[in-house]
């Protein structure tokens, strides 16, 4: 068995599960953010007519994070925030993480750092990018709000078929410079955007097995822009010291790994030696280019961070790029860092200093400017250069403007001259 | 027979079909009003509502792709349009299906805005040029949320059966 087979096994009490099977897995994490408003619209639904008061399976396994407009950007926002809050005092919902500089942050940051993930665990999330938490081990995906009521209802997920799954094999040193996100942008180019459409892409190989988890969680995040149901690096030693170290975990974690005869629908191997600078052009994230194709593109407004890019080793990355240098004129540059908590460790370390002082503003943590609904919407005919993961038309908030989508050192490169540069140029 | 009232290419998003800036609005009373808001002339088509129920949107490959959200359904559920694309992404399709948002799934579709086509359970017939496709089923487990009426239904009789 793959992973991801592993996993519904045990998730829904059977022996073993194989792609194309319809299993009813139990839910061992129930993520929402701000959309938890119409969650609870559609939970209270169905309740109604039964003479029975709505209540939730398991308040312990649902967590709820603001992020998507933080602080409230408008009266509609608010209150709906403020309905939430009002539904998790009332069913005692623990994992909620409201509007703070310390314990907020971004859903797919949150959930790790909190070690509510572990490897083996079943993942919903009423986000496309909840496809992250697979960095840990996890199988991990996305579902709409009515979807996440029946599991708020129920405990457990109905009619989901076993995924089939495309195996990854990564090898090589990256380059300098080079990291991460330009594999998974590489890879989705390769893909395209529907090249895993309803499959798991489960990563293996010397590369991968040396990654950080924040590499692993940007890899994961982005798996979705190829249409994947999840993506999932099998749990292993880093994981194990990610969730002891930084997650403050201390009770027993059990990792998931595939059976050394598990059925792939494909293998893709890659070897990240030779890549370069890889940068998404507008407007489809398969759309894939070399930099080398786009360089000199004038930009007006470069972003770092997010649920993507928006880390510690990220914002290092930017920052000694940027320290000393200037953001250049006609150029604005917007840093949102993925959590209060990496916030703080970017702050002891200088990075936010090195940030302000070169003329970027930092933000607090939350998704604004990736979906240009709250702060950092573009002008008409204005050009963005972003380390988020989505460069949809409209998607920052303007159908005439673009979005480039690239690593935070190109990010912060191109900040210092305006125009997309190589951060290997020099 | 149900009038195709726009046909759209690959990857039509969920940004492109409920763009990200209204989501803070979710009653499916009040979510029709911005589909496809940035595509001004069609959405000022559905908002006067000349088209009788059933008219056809008729996607590429991978419609509905990207965000979660399912105002993207409920926006298009609000004109009570059918959807047939030559493959539709998987949220967005198990949305559809939750919130009984009827999507066709036709690979080979060849459809021009105007054409009059004929949806029966297994094939669309294209009655303006004759010529007819094969529809890809709906695995059996989707067709039970579908015969219940959607997913709250659904859920509310496995819920009674369990309290």
């Amino acid at each position: 068995m793959t992973v991801v087979e592993k996993i519904l096994a045990r998730a829904a009490g059977l022996p073993a599960t194989k792609a194309g099977d319809v299993v009813e897995p139990k839910v061992d994490l129930a993520m929402s953010h701000e959309n938890a408003a119409l969650v609870v619209n559609q939970f209270q639904e169905i309740f109604q007519g039964t003479g029975h008061a709505p209540k939730v399976w398991d308040p312990s396994r649902i967590a709820i994070i603001f992020d998507h407009r933080v602080p409230a950007e408008s009266p509609k926002t608010a209150t709906n925030q403020k309905k939430i809050r009002e539904f998790v005092a009332a069913n005692g919902i623990r994992k909620f993480h409201d509007i703070r500089g310390d314990t907020g942050g971004i859903c797919h940051q949150i959930l790790p750092e909190y070690g509510y993930v572990r490897p083996g665990f079943v993942v919903v999330g009423t986000d496309s990018h909840t496809t992250s938490h697979g960095a840990l081990g996890a199988f991990s995906f996305g579902i709409g709000a009515t979807e996440m009521a029946s599991v708020w209802s129920l405990g457990f997920a109905v009619n989901i078929e076993v995924p089939e799954t495309i195996k990854v094999v990564v090898k090589g040193e990256f380059p300098p410079l080079v990291g991460a996100k330009d594999l998974i942008l590489h890879l989705i180019g390769l893909l395209t955007a529907q090249g895993a459409n309803y499959k798991v892409l489960e990563f293996h190989g010397e590369t991968i097995r040396r990654l950080g988890t924040s590499g692993r969680i940007a890899i994961c995040n982005m798996s979705v822009e190829a249409g994947a149901t999840s993506g999932i690096v099998p749990g292993d030693e880093e994981t194990l010291r990610y969730l002891r170290e930084e997650a403050g975990v201390t009770d027993p974690i059990a990792c998931v790994t595939p059976d050394a005869d598990a059925k792939y629908v494909r293998t893709v191997e890659i070897d990240v030696s030779t890549l370069g600078s890889q940068i998404a052009c507008p407007h489809m994230v398969d759309n894939v280019k070399p930099i080398k194709d786009v360089l000199g593109t004038r930009v007006q407004q470069i972003v770092i961070g997010s649920c993507t890019n928006g880390r510690l080793d990220d914002l290092a990355i930017a920052a000694d790029i940027l320290r000393g240098k200037k953001v250049a004129e006609g150029t604005r540059m917007l840093v949102f860092p993925a959590s209060g908590r990496i916030f703080a460790q970017a702050l002891e370390r200088g990075y936010v200093q090195d940030f302000m002082k070169a003329g970027a503003v930092v933000m607090n943590s939350g998704c604004g400017p990736c979906l240009g609904v709250h702060e950092g919407a573009l002008g008409d005919n204005e050009v963005a250069l972003s380390t988020t993961n989505r460069n949809f038309k409209g998607r920052m908030g303007n159908p005439k403007s673009e979005v480039y989508l690239c690593s935070p050192a190109v990010a912060a490169a191109s900040a210092i001259t305006g125009v997309i540069t190589d951060p290997n140029a020099n | 027979m149900a009038k195709v009232i726009i046909t759209l290419g690959n990857d039509i998003s969920t940004d492109d079909i409920y763009p990200g800036r209204f989501m803070a609005t979710v009653l499916p009373t009040e979510t029709p009003q911005f589909a496809f808001f940035d595509r001004t002339e069609f959405n000022a088509f559905l908002k006067a509502r000349q088209f009788p129920a059933g008219s056809v949107i008729v996607g590429g490959e991978n419609f509905g792709c990207g965000s979660s959200r399912e105002q993207a359904c409920s926006t298009l559920k609000g004109y009570d349009v059918t959807v047939v694309a030559k493959s539709i992404a998987r949220i967005f399709l198990q949305n559809s299906i939750n919130l009984g948002l009827k999507v066709v799934i036709c690979p080979e579709i060849e459809a021009s805005e105007g054409d009059e086509l004929e949806i029966t359970d297994d094939r669309v017939i294209n009655a303006t040029t004759d010529k007819s496709f094969a529809q890809v089923q709906m695995p059996a487990a989707r067709k039970g949320i579908m015969d219940a009426g959607g997913l709250i239904p659904y859920t509310r009789r496995l819920l009674m059966a369990r309290l």
